[in-house]
């Protein structure tokens, strides 16, 4: 086992990956950074973010504007210090962009341009037409090129966190191309891992999304925060998954079933908005769990459009015609096209509701800090509950802009404050003991399960259980399964014996870390018993603050099923209230 | 929605147990509306999971399938079934050394892309930090198609340049040095002329044009290289007189 | 045992022979022969003039006069045309490409620019032919 020793270890090299060593290394050059994925930092799945980022830009827009359309979003689960910071750095982050060459799109007059977006009470999404999430990233990759202190490990494997005493103190990795194993040791670490949406069976998330960063800390003993909340896209393209941005609905499209009605305005998101003139936070722009859910009831009435891929509504778009569309939308555009045969300029898309996000996630706080001292956490793999019970969208590129670099302080700081010695036998001998593991799975010659199998089950368990809607019954049967899809797995052989780039055992790795990130989103959404947000009960229809103002907080427990905690919720200015999406009109 | 029958002929190579590369056969029953990258998973997940390739987005944007197809270098979830015979030969990428089955080595373009210094460049202070530089429309547009790339690496595979020489730095990279240079807020274009100007940068296109026949996202890399022929011999000849600040 | 990369060379002899692209792409390269060509009958052309003797020089122009020399020259020109003029100019709007506002100018008009002005310069050198 090779061994690489540096101060600050980071694990994922996306969006918020990538931040967090450009604040690092511009906090103090001297500060040796390793910055771990298991993909080259543009394969990240910040990549596939379309729509733009949120930041007060306009001056009919406030501060306060933003934290209440935020915590109102997220049903007030949201930690409200964590909101008042987000909202008031997240234009400067936004700037500092554009200052390392981001190509936002722009007004006549040369300024940033802004969008409407789902739940936002005015224009507030900075955007690069509808790559905005594949600009940041490619802005933050190729900015972080000219800071020699960070020291890339492109497509090594995270296999597990290293700890003493509590303390987080680096991490074993597997290089892919050679099958190597390499202990990194470091002051502290920072987990910016991305989602774990490939639990679910229709997701718009990449192959690469697998929850790694959350099983490595949950197996670790940090506990994971109200994974419960899962979030339901409401425009995904049938059949893929693929994302068509919140962004096609902020410049005026809307959504139809199969009559051509407007069905939203059925579900306390109307009054009907005019054609071409959507009105912030109702009907199209109202935000995404509530788009969602009313989609399940459409389909439920027999009012969606029937396809080869099953039942969809319709998203039409039409009315903006082609040059908007191009300028605009062109990517969508162009998806559309080529994976279902639709040309939006003329005809109205198929769309469903499709797996998204994770609001949920390794619990940590506004500093990035986790339970653990020493490891951090940003980016979708963390709940720092700036989202709550559900995300706006736009919200997450600049969280992990904002999160990324006051984590890098945090850590840094860390590291500075808390010597450690260079060598511990401790550590070596749970590194030894992580490789002896991952060697065992290779060399296993018996077993009569599959990666695939078992995927495919613990996917349909939790959209059967665990989907838009929940109740006791399915939360309980999905938590019984994913225990027995936990137990079954151990009888997975591994066909692939090289140690050159073996996929067949990283999909094995990868399993396992989504069968740990399944167990605490069915075992969590079984805990909580009201409906909120993206979590809705049907035998808990209201949302219940006497009991369940709180976040959750799943804890591994070996062998048995985790023991879920609850924790306050931080409310600083905003009392629980209703959720208004009629555009004022009421 | 009805299947077809298609014979996938995919390159193989394990460096513990094969001399060399190889072809496996596989029938896979293809979806109407699939792409290649479709079949590859089933493969994986039905009949061979040794299979080895590189895949995440699906939906063209994070640049890891590209692979050749029929002679051709593609991304394979943007080359679909209903365009093709029912004989498709996957191999790996041309031009890249072979670490496993579909999966080439690229220590070179990345260390290639890194050689384009893309990032901006001032020799002025920036706006202060709650400021954005200024931009009109139309100078974003002068570079926003070289934003484009998405680092498939599909032109390097094209260039037959890049095949003969490694030394080239290739298509994606210079459009990359390129898409800085056009950038209203950067001042950094004769820094990255020492690199780009040499015989190993602009060069040693001949301009083939299979680059931007290939690329995937309409970045036109091709273009790129010839306007910095342009710009390069321009800047030269400055240098030269004595025209501008910077040092040759 | 690990990693072993495995390099398919590229023949440096027919790797050309590969797709129709990189074939037109080697027979407007093989223009260069042709340039060659020429450039030695312009040196050849020097030596005679500069021999001073005028039956030296006659016996070159003599020499470019016959059906094969006609026939070989028409070629070359045809080949010029098609691989390097009419391809060049095609080519040139990559090379050059001209933006208006946010406006791209089409590419057919930065590629009739090019006609124009060739009309143009050969205009002028007939001309100057016809006054010389």
């Amino acid at each position: 086992m090779k061994h690489i020793q540096a101060d600050i270890v980071i694990v994922g090299a996306g969006g918020a990956g990538l931040r967090a060593a450009i604040a690092i290394a511009e906090i103090d050059p001297e500060i040796e950074i390793a910055l771990i994925s298991k993909v080259y930092p543009m394969r990240s799945h910040t990549c596939a973010a379309e729509g733009g980022a949120a930041g007060v830009k306009l001056s009919d827009d406030s501060l306060e504007m933003h934290f209440n359309d935020t915590v109102s979003g997220g049903d007030w689960l949201c930690d409200q210090d964590v909101v008042e910071y987000f909202v008031e750095q997240a234009p400067r982050e936004l700037v500092q962009l554009e200052h390392w060459g981001c190509p936002w799109s722009r007004e006549d007059d040369g300024s940033v341009a802004v969008r409407p977006f789902g739940g936002m009470k005015k224009k507030r999404t900075w955007f690069a037409a509808d790559k905005s999430g594949f600009h940041i990233l490619h802005t933050l990759f190729q900015t972080s090129l000219q800071f020699p202190s960070i020291k890339r490990y492109d497509e090594f494997f995270a296999l597990d966190l290293l700890h003493e005493d509590g303390r987080a103190r680096g991490v074993v990795a597997m290089e892919m191309r050679s099958g190597c194993f390499f202990h990194f040791s470091a002051a502290s670490v920072i987990m910016a891992t991305g989602g774990a949406g490939k639990i679910f069976p229709f997701t718009t998330n990449g192959a690469i999304k697998t929850g790694d960063g959350m099983a490595m800390a949950y197996r670790a003993g940090v506990p994971m925060k109200d994974m419960e909340f899962v979030q339901y896209h409401p425009t995904g393209l049938p059949g893929t998954g693929i994302l068509l941005t919140e962004g096609c609905r902020g410049e005026g499209g809307v959504l139809v079933n199969k009559d051509g009605y407007r069905y939203l305005q059925d579900y306390d998101m109307g009054p009907e908005t005019p054609l071409g003139e959507p009105v912030f936070k109702s009907m199209e722009l109202g935000p995404r769990d509530r788009l969602s859910q009313a989609f399940w009831h459409e389909q439920k009435k027999g009012n969606t459009v029937p396809t080869a891929w099953g039942d969809c509504v319709l998203m039409d778009m039409r009315h903006l015609g082609a040059q908007r569309i191009l300028e605009r939308l062109p990517m969508v555009h162009e998806l559309a096209v080529s994976y279902v045969g639709v040309d939006m300029i003329t005809d109205p898309v198929p769309v469903r509701p499709v797996v998204h996000y994770m609001m949920g996630g390794i619990a940590s706080n506004i500093e990035g800090e986790t339970p653990m001292p020493g490891l951090f956490a940003i980016g979708e793999t963390a709940c720092g509950s700036l989202n709550g019970a559900n995300r706006l969208g736009s919200n997450s590129l600049t969280e992990l802009l904002v999160f990324g670099k006051r984590a890098a302080a945090g850590a840094a700081a860390f590291a500075a404050e808390n010597d450690y010695p260079r060598e511990a036998p401790a550590l070596l001998a749970q590194a030894e003991a992580i490789v002896a593991r991952v060697r065992g799975l290779l060399q296993k010659s018996e077993g009569n399960e599959s990666v695939a199998g078992i995927r495919g089950e613990m996917m349909n368990s939790l959209e059967e259980g665990a989907g838009i809607y929940r109740d006791e019954e399915g939360t309980e049967i999905a938590c019984k399964k994913i225990a027995e899809l936990q137990a079954r797995s151990a009888a997975i052989k591994v066909n692939d014996k090289s140690n050159v780039f073996n996929t067949d055992l990283q999909g094995l790795l990868e399993l396992q870390n989504m069968l740990d990130a399944a167990e605490c989103v069915a075992e969590a959404s079984n805990a909580r018993k009201e409906s909120r947000g993206a979590h809705q009960r049907m035998d808990y229809v209201e949302r219940d603050d006497e009991n369940y103002l709180k976040h959750s907080m799943a804890y591994r427990q070996p062998g048995e099923r985790p023991r879920i905690d609850w924790l306050d919720v931080t409310i600083t200015r905003s009392q629980p209230g209703v959720r208004d999406y009629s555009g004022d009109k009421k | 929605m009805g299947t077809r029958q298609i014979e996938l002929e995919v390159m193989r190579y394990n460096p513990e147990k094969d001399e060399a590369p190889w072809f496996q056969q596989y029938s896979v029953p293809c979806e109407e509306d699939w792409a290649i990258l479709d079949a590859l998973i089933y493969v994986k997940d039905n009949l061979d999971s040794t299979l080895s390739y590189r895949w995440s987005c699906h939906m063209m944007v994070c640049g890891s399938c590209g692979m050749t197809v029929n002679g051709e270098p593609h991304l394979t979830c943007k080359t679909f079934i209903r365009d093709l015979p029912d004989k498709v030969r996957v191999e790996p990428l041309e031009n890249f050394p072979i670490e496993r089955d579909l999966v080439v080595v690229l220590d070179d373009v990345m260390q290639k892309l890194q050689l384009a210094k893309p990032y901006i460049i001032r020799k002025d202070d920036p706006p202060p930090e709650d400021e954005e530089y200024p931009q009109s429309r139309a100078a974003l547009k002068k570079f926003k198609q070289y934003t484009m790339c998405i680092n498939c690496m599909l032109c390097y595979s094209a260039c037959p340049q890049y095949g003969l020489s490694n030394d080239f730095i290739g298509p994606a990279a210079l459009s990359l040095a390129h898409r800085y240079n056009l950038d209203s807020r950067d001042q950094g274009k004769a820094q990255r002329l020492d690199i780009l100007a040499d015989h190993d940068g602009v060069w040693e296109c001949s301009f083939v044009g299979a680059c931007s026949e290939a690329c995937p996202k309409n970045v036109d890399p091709a273009a790129a290289i010839q306007q910095m022929k342009v710009d390069g011999t321009m800047e030269w000849w400055k240098q030269k007189f004595g025209l501008t600040g910077d040092k040759p | 045992m690990s990693r072993r990369p495995y390099v398919r060379p590229m023949s440096r002899t027919t790797w050309y022979m590969r797709n129709g692209r990189f074939k037109v792409y080697m027979l407007r390269e093989l223009t260069s022969l042709l340039v060659g060509f020429y450039a030695f009958l312009v040196l050849f052309g020097l030596v005679a003039l500069s021999a001073g003797s005028e039956a030296q020089w006659n016996d070159f122009l003599a020499s470019q006069q016959g059906p094969e020399m006609i026939a070989l020259h028409g070629f070359a020109l045809l080949y010029f045309l098609f691989y390097q003029t009419f391809a060049w100019f095609n080519l040139a709007p990559k090379a050059m490409p001209v933006q208006l506002g946010e406006k791209k100018l089409p590419a057919h008009f930065i590629v009739i620019a090019h006609y124009v002005a060739w009309a143009v310069v050969s205009a002028f050198i007939f001309w100057l032919a016809g006054a010389i």
